[in-house]
């Protein structure tokens, strides 16, 4: 809880431009949502032959997933506020459209032929006797859509649009409960406290209500517009992932060994590669054997001050494991040094940018480095769990494996693929849940074992010193063993688009940096 | 005052009213009596054009009704419905200034005119500020008919107007309503199925089946002349209940 509290102390700044950021998310889509679906519903209680197919469309909106619908709107909006806003917008929909729709419908036929009945038009019994009379309910639609959007909101963190969510899905990242509970209470309580003050409006009778509902009106922009205030200008834009912004050989890396100081966007690691490409920011954090650096045409910037620690990838396994299935340790090793920069690169690529499945391409691999091997027929009573990190080359290097493993023993895999991040991974590794998982030497060293600053001092950062201190530290505290090295080193890396960097005369992290403080 | 020829309303399966004609006087009281689907309600509508009629004429005050908008036709000639047809979010006060609001005019004029009417219609003053949920089914009706009579219309018509009230409170209210100086002066239409609501407000009566007006005259005639059997049931069938009543 003291940890907690130190957290909120250090970061208030940042939380107060985050929760601006998120409530400015929440009541744009909000006021968006109101402009269309007000009228929207008005139409439907009109032509109610309209009503089902409009309710219909509305309702399958609101239940795609949140995740998804993000998903499906990057390769129209690109990343940032584009995309976030429409999700929000889309989801708000539905309880606007459906209550407008609903409270005017239910306004009782007897007062609407007393209202024509008096005299008034069609747009007076609107106004005048429909509108005010479904108010109410409308309130409750929009009390609907603003804890949905609070709640959905969070998610504008994957596509580097801000918000609380982004504190959760750092935290979640960096496994720093602090970080997520710095962003889960707040838009838990933006949540609870939209949805009281709402309420009591409601209760208001019909006069008053009629008029806070008004001010209301009026509040939405300001609040609206109150989050995108604090964002300044700048020469280029960074676009980070959460894990890289809060790890120590990430981005404070960066800033203790060079001096980088940017305010970088927030994204899922998944799409920053697409947004440098459309260049909605101009430096990402990659990994150097990604296949979207051809792809895509991007600069590696060179790290001569070795900000970044080597990482090599290789398989770490439980050593009670490795015991009881003996023949688990020569196949996974059959695989050491086949792997180099350039194999990985090419197999990455083939995912990425060729949309191969990553079974098609370890099948294709094992083949040509003639480690194929049909699996044997009969039982396989045994079986071991693999884990894996959410990112494409984790998922092919999960697929080699399985193949390997069952072409070479009689054991049966069963996979974990997708764990979140790396504290996810080795949590599970050491409790059990799974038996190994491709790590980077790297990580290791300064994600799990997080040495102190005279161990690191001493110890070169070079792969084999790198390799050899993770592998007896692995052993001696975790009883965990890494096996022998895959080849490559799938090193951080920041990366620029080519024609950018070259017009900038950028070919470094030391030339970046003295670009950006000119 | 009103003059209603050859009036015909053809519903996809049926006439609901069928070549009706008829004239009502300035000042006259016209019932039109019926059982319920006999079409006396769908003629009362057609007269404020609530309904357009299929084919016919009907005139207020020697204009055709065709001429003019609806909205404004009705801003022109009162309406009273069940249980008053107020709108729940409407005080008292914005009830009664609710067509004057619409003819736009001025607010002194306005207050006068709303505090003459709950004079008249003996609401207590308090009850300007006071919603319908908080008035008793009586002084709805009445928040209703001063609605209906606030710009004093040449013409009013009332569909039901009782029917939401208990029979103690309707007559009562009944016979304090059609007291008033102000509705004696106006020409008023009135459905009912009640014969004898009918017979104590009408001038005339309109016994109404079919779509089709079976028989139109004075009370006295429908009750000592009736044209045919289904007249003498009909306006016999109550006071005969009643009368027997007591004897099951």
């Amino acid at each position: 809880m003291q940890e907690f509290f130190t957290f909120v102390k250090e970061h208030a700044d940042k939380l107060l431009e985050q929760t601006l950021t998120h409530i400015g998310l929440t009541f744009i889509s909000l006021l968006l949502a109101l402009l269309i679906g007000v009228p929207l519903g008005i139409l439907i209680s009109r032509r109610t032959r309209l009503a089902s197919s409009v309710l219909g469309i509305a309702g399958i909106l609101q239940t795609v997933p949140s995740v998804a619908l993000l998903g499906f709107l990057i390769p129209l909006l690109g990343i940032g506020i584009g995309p976030a806003l429409v999700a929000l917008f889309l989801y708000a929909l539905l309880p606007i459209i459906r209550n407008t729709y609903v409270g005017i419908t239910e306004v009782s036929l007897l007062v609407k032929e007393a209202a024509r009945g008096v005299g008034m038009t069609e747009n007076q019994i609107l106004t005048k006797v429909e509108l005010p009379l479904a108010l109410p309910v409308i309130f409750a639609g929009v009390r609907t859509a603003t804890v949905i959007n609070v709640g959905v909101a969070t998610l504008a963190a994957y596509v580097a649009a801000g918000g609380l969510g982004e504190f959760i899905f750092s935290g979640i990242a960096l496994s720093n409960v602090s970080m997520m509970l710095a962003g889960a209470i707040p838009a838990a309580l933006l949540a609870v406290s939209f949805d009281f003050g709402l309420a009591r409006l409601q209760q208001l009778s019909v006069k008053k209500l009629r008029i806070s509902a008004l001010a209301f009106l009026l509040l939405v922009p300001v609040l609206a517009l109150s989050g995108f205030l604090a964002r300044g200008n700048e020469k280029l834009i960074a676009g980070f992932a959460h894990e890289f912004y809060g790890r120590s050989d990430g981005y404070p890396g960066l800033q203790k060994t060079y001096g980088l100081d940017v305010r970088p966007r927030l994204l899922d690691q998944n799409l920053m590669y697409e947004a440098i490409h459309r260049k909605q920011v101009d430096i990402i954090s990659g990994y150097s054997t990604d296949g979207r650096i051809n792809a895509y045409d991007l600069l590696v910037l060179d790290d001569n001050r070795h900000a970044f620690p080597p990482y090599d990838a290789a398989p770490v396994v439980r050593q009670a494991t490795l015991n009881r299935y003996p023949d688990l340790e020569p196949t996974l090793n059959l695989l050491a040094g086949k792997l180099t920069d350039s194999v990985m690169t090419a197999l990455n690529y083939q995912a990425d940018y060729q949309k191969k499945s990553p079974e098609q391409i370890a099948n294709q691999f094992l083949l040509t480095t003639g480690l194929s091997k049909k699996p044997a027929p009969g039982e396989r009573p045994n079986t071991i769990v693999m884990g894996s990190k959410v990112f494409t080359e984790q998922y092919i290097l999960a697929e080699i494996y399985r193949q390997l493993i069952e072409g070479h023993t009689k054991l049966r895999v069963a996979s974990r693929t997708g764990l979140g991040g790396t504290q996810i991974c080795f949590d599970a590794l050491r409790t059990g849940s799974i038996d190994f998982y491709p790590e980077y030497t790297g990580t290791g060293l300064l994600v799990v074992l997080q040495p102190s600053a005279a161990t690191l001092k001493n110890l070169p950062m070079q792969p084999k010193p790198v390799y050899d201190f993770v592998q007896k530290q692995f052993q001696a505290k975790y009883q965990l063993t890494w096996l022998k090295p895959l080849g490559f080193n799938n090193s951080y890396s920041l990366m620029m688009r080519q024609d950018q960097a070259r017009q900038l005369h950028i070919h470094s992290i030391e030339n970046l940096v003295s670009y950006l403080k000119k | 005052m009103i003059k209603i020829q050859h009036l015909t309303k053809q519903f996809a399966s049926h006439a609901a009213v069928d070549n009706v004609s008829l004239h009502v006087a300035r000042g006259e009281t016209l019932v039109l009596l019926g059982t319920s689907g006999c079409g006396k309600t769908t003629t009362l509508k057609m007269i404020n054009r609530l309904i357009e009629p299929t084919s016919g004429s009907i005139q207020v005050d020697g204009i055709d009704v065709q001429q003019q908008a609806g909205p404004e036709l009705r801003r022109r000639i009162g309406y009273v419905i069940q249980d008053g047809g107020l709108f729940p979010h409407y005080t008292v006060a914005e009830a009664i200034a609710t067509v004057p609001n619409l003819l736009g005019w001025e607010k002194d004029r306005v207050q006068a005119r709303t505090h003459e009417l709950i004079t008249k219609l003996q609401l207590p003053e308090t009850a300007l500020n006071r919603y319908p949920v908080e008035l008793s089914g009586g002084q709805r009706q009445r928040v209703g008919l001063a609605r209906a009579l606030a710009t004093q219309p040449p013409v009013v018509l009332m569909d039901e107007p009782f029917g939401a009230l208990d029979p103690f409170t309707r007559r009562h209210v009944r016979r304090e309503l059609f007291g008033l100086n102000e509705l004696k002066e106006t020409t008023v239409v009135l459905v009912t199925h009640d014969v004898s609501e009918a017979i104590e407000l009408a001038d005339r009566i309109a016994l109404m089946d079919k779509g089709q007006i079976v028989q139109i005259g004075s009370p006295d005639d429908l009750l000592n002349r009736p044209v045919n059997d289904f007249v003498r049931e009909f306006l016999d069938e109550k006071p005969i209940r009643l009368a027997t009543g007591p004897a099951h």
